[in-house]
């Protein structure tokens, strides 16, 4: 096994690791603190594949803002074993069939993908900035766009709704 | 990978960590007698001649107080805060370029630990994640002034960075480049950035000063509403570490600033210099723009009251981030028509020459000479 090979197994073990405590955290903050670690492993991933834009840009938004929200909202609430909201057996048969439903999304998503030799990862110039810029404004430009249209619509939607809430009170 | 090299990295990598925490160290002895020369005090003036050995008698100081750590307090957070704090302040010094190459023992010595392409973006990473020291101190010590005081903090966290980061935006449209060995390269002699973007620089130092936690916005140890804030229930070497962290981040920031705005290494008249000579003065330059910033910074603090909170937020989104998108948006369209996006021969230029054609000519010479320098 190369150094490459082990450097990549320890990660992804880690990795793994990591998101089953994001489950299996008995306290929401514990939780979310898991989560964030999670991110920062997957960033590590994203290095290892030579994708660096991709790494930093995940600990920027998904670590640095997302999950300062999360936290943010999770202090908040006090969270605990006593005032944990019960769920029914209902959600609980639903939350079940969508996470099912994902799973053989990314499973039929995964199937055909090509798992590259390690020594071939370093190499890959995909992820550099120049490369990834020119894919998204050429190949991808309209995915990409439809994308960001998604967000304005929902950073409007929100502004709506902050706004309207102020209306009642006054 | 060769020996030398990770050898001369590691030797690069404690150097600038010792620097780091040495600045540091010396920057509360500044910040009193700064605040003592504008208060008309003489400051501390006990421990060694001036007092100059007063940071060190205070770091024992905090070393032999009692380590305490509040009953409901949750241990490993508690414990985690400060660190976390700490790690995230001395990571962002790995990217910053501090002085032209050395040379040394037949070796070319890059004085910059990694130049990765994407530096600046890595700045904002760890500039990002610096508020989870806070949070999770704030949040482990069970204490609801130490919980505002987290709250607080994130939210003008995540309320500044996006300025800041849309002015960062400008400057790499400007240069074409997110290395920010490149960007400092660029602004070679006195082709500094400053002179190009000035309102830029005015957002992205508001936000770094915010960023830093420090007045007139350092609502999150506001000790007249929160008690101590954040490390209310702190104390020993944990408190000494969230201090510590502060001043490392205000040396960073104000290296970033530097680097960034004001020609990082770079002087007037640096061509008559070459080699070790050059190296020896970029970094001394580069040193001496970073503490002039520790200390206007300083002085901003002991100047201007601190902000209500509503004005902190009224600052940052309806004054900072409209004043950056406008400023990006002038950039863009300069840059686009001394391109010739809107002529129509522009259709035939490609897209290198167009990148090229966005900078002034020093800067082109520049880049130009970077590549032959990374090509070597």
């Amino acid at each position: 096994m190369s150094s490459l090979e082990i450097i990549a197994t320890v990660l992804g073990g880690l990795t793994i690791g990591s998101a089953l405590m994001v489950v299996l955290s008995p306290h929401p903050v514990r939780s979310v603190l898991y989560l964030i670690l999670t991110f920062f492993l997957i960033s590590g991933n994203y290095i290892l594949m030579n994708a660096q834009f991709i790494a930093v840009v995940n600990i920027i938004v998904y670590a640095g803002a997302i999950m300062v929200l999360f936290l943010f909202v999770l202090m908040l609430l006090n969270l605990s074993k006593d005032n944990e909201p019960k769920s029914s057996i209902k959600m609980k048969i639903a939350a079940t069939f969508a996470g099912g439903a994902l799973l053989t999304v990314l499973i039929a998503a995964l199937k055909d993908s090509v798992i590259l030799p390690k020594t071939e990862m370093l190499e890959n110039q995909q992820g550099m900035v120049e490369n990834l810029g020119q894919l998204l404004f050429t190949k991808y430009v309209l995915p990409f766009e439809m994308s960001s249209i998604l967000f304005i619509a929902a950073m409007v939607g929100a502004v709506l709704l902050a706004k309207r809430e102020k209306q009642i009170i006054e | 990978m060769d020996t030398g090299l990770l050898i001369e990295k590691t030797i690069l990598v404690v150097v600038i960590f010792a620097i780091t925490l040495f600045i540091a160290t010396y920057q509360t002895y500044m910040e009193r007698k700064v605040a003592a020369w504008l208060q008309d005090r003489v400051g501390p003036d006990r421990a060694g001649p001036f007092g100059i050995l007063q940071p060190i008698a205070d770091a024992g100081k905090m070393f032999f107080k009692e380590d305490f750590i509040p009953a409901n307090a949750d241990k490993w957070l508690f414990i985690m805060g400060p660190g976390i704090a700490m790690f995230t302040a001395s990571m962002t010094g790995a990217v910053i370029p501090w002085g032209p190459p050395l040379e040394m023992f037949g070796r070319t010595v890059v004085l910059q630990v990694a130049d990765i392409n994407i530096g600046i973006l890595f700045i904002m990473g760890f500039a990002s994640i610096g508020v989870y020291g806070i949070m999770i101190g704030g949040w482990a010590s069970n204490n609801k002034f130490s919980l505002f005081a987290a709250i607080r903090a994130s939210s003008q966290m995540i309320s500044y960075e996006l300025a800041m980061g849309i002015s960062i935006i400008t400057l790499v449209l400007m240069s074409g480049s997110l290395s920010l060995g490149e960007i400092v390269q660029q602004q070679h002699g006195m082709n500094w950035n400053i002179l190009y973007q000035p309102v830029a620089f005015i957002v992205f130092f508001i936000c770094s000063i915010a960023e830093c936690n420090r007045a007139p916005f350092d609502l999150a140890e506001c000790e007249s509403e929160l008690i101590g804030g954040y490390h209310t229930e702190y104390g020993s070497m944990k408190l000494g570490f969230f201090l510590f962290a502060e001043y490392v981040n205000l040396f960073i920031s104000s290296a970033v600033i530097s680097a960034l705005f004001f020609g990082g290494y770079n002087f007037p008249g640096m061509d008559h210099f070459s080699g070790n000579a050059l190296a020896i003065l970029g970094t001394a330059a580069f040193f001496a723009k970073i503490i002039f910033f520790i200390f206007v910074i300083m002085w901003i603090r002991w100047t201007l009251p601190r902000f209500r909170y509503d004005q902190l937020m009224h600052l940052g989104w309806k004054k900072l981030i409209p004043i950056a998108m406008i400023n990006l948006l002038i950039t863009a369209v300069v840059i686009g028509f001394n391109s010739g996006w809107f002529t129509k021969k522009s259709a035939k230029v490609k897209q290198t020459e167009k990148s090229v054609a966005m900078m002034p000519k020093a800067k082109v010479d520049a880049q130009a000479n970077y590549k032959i320098n990374f090509n070597n």
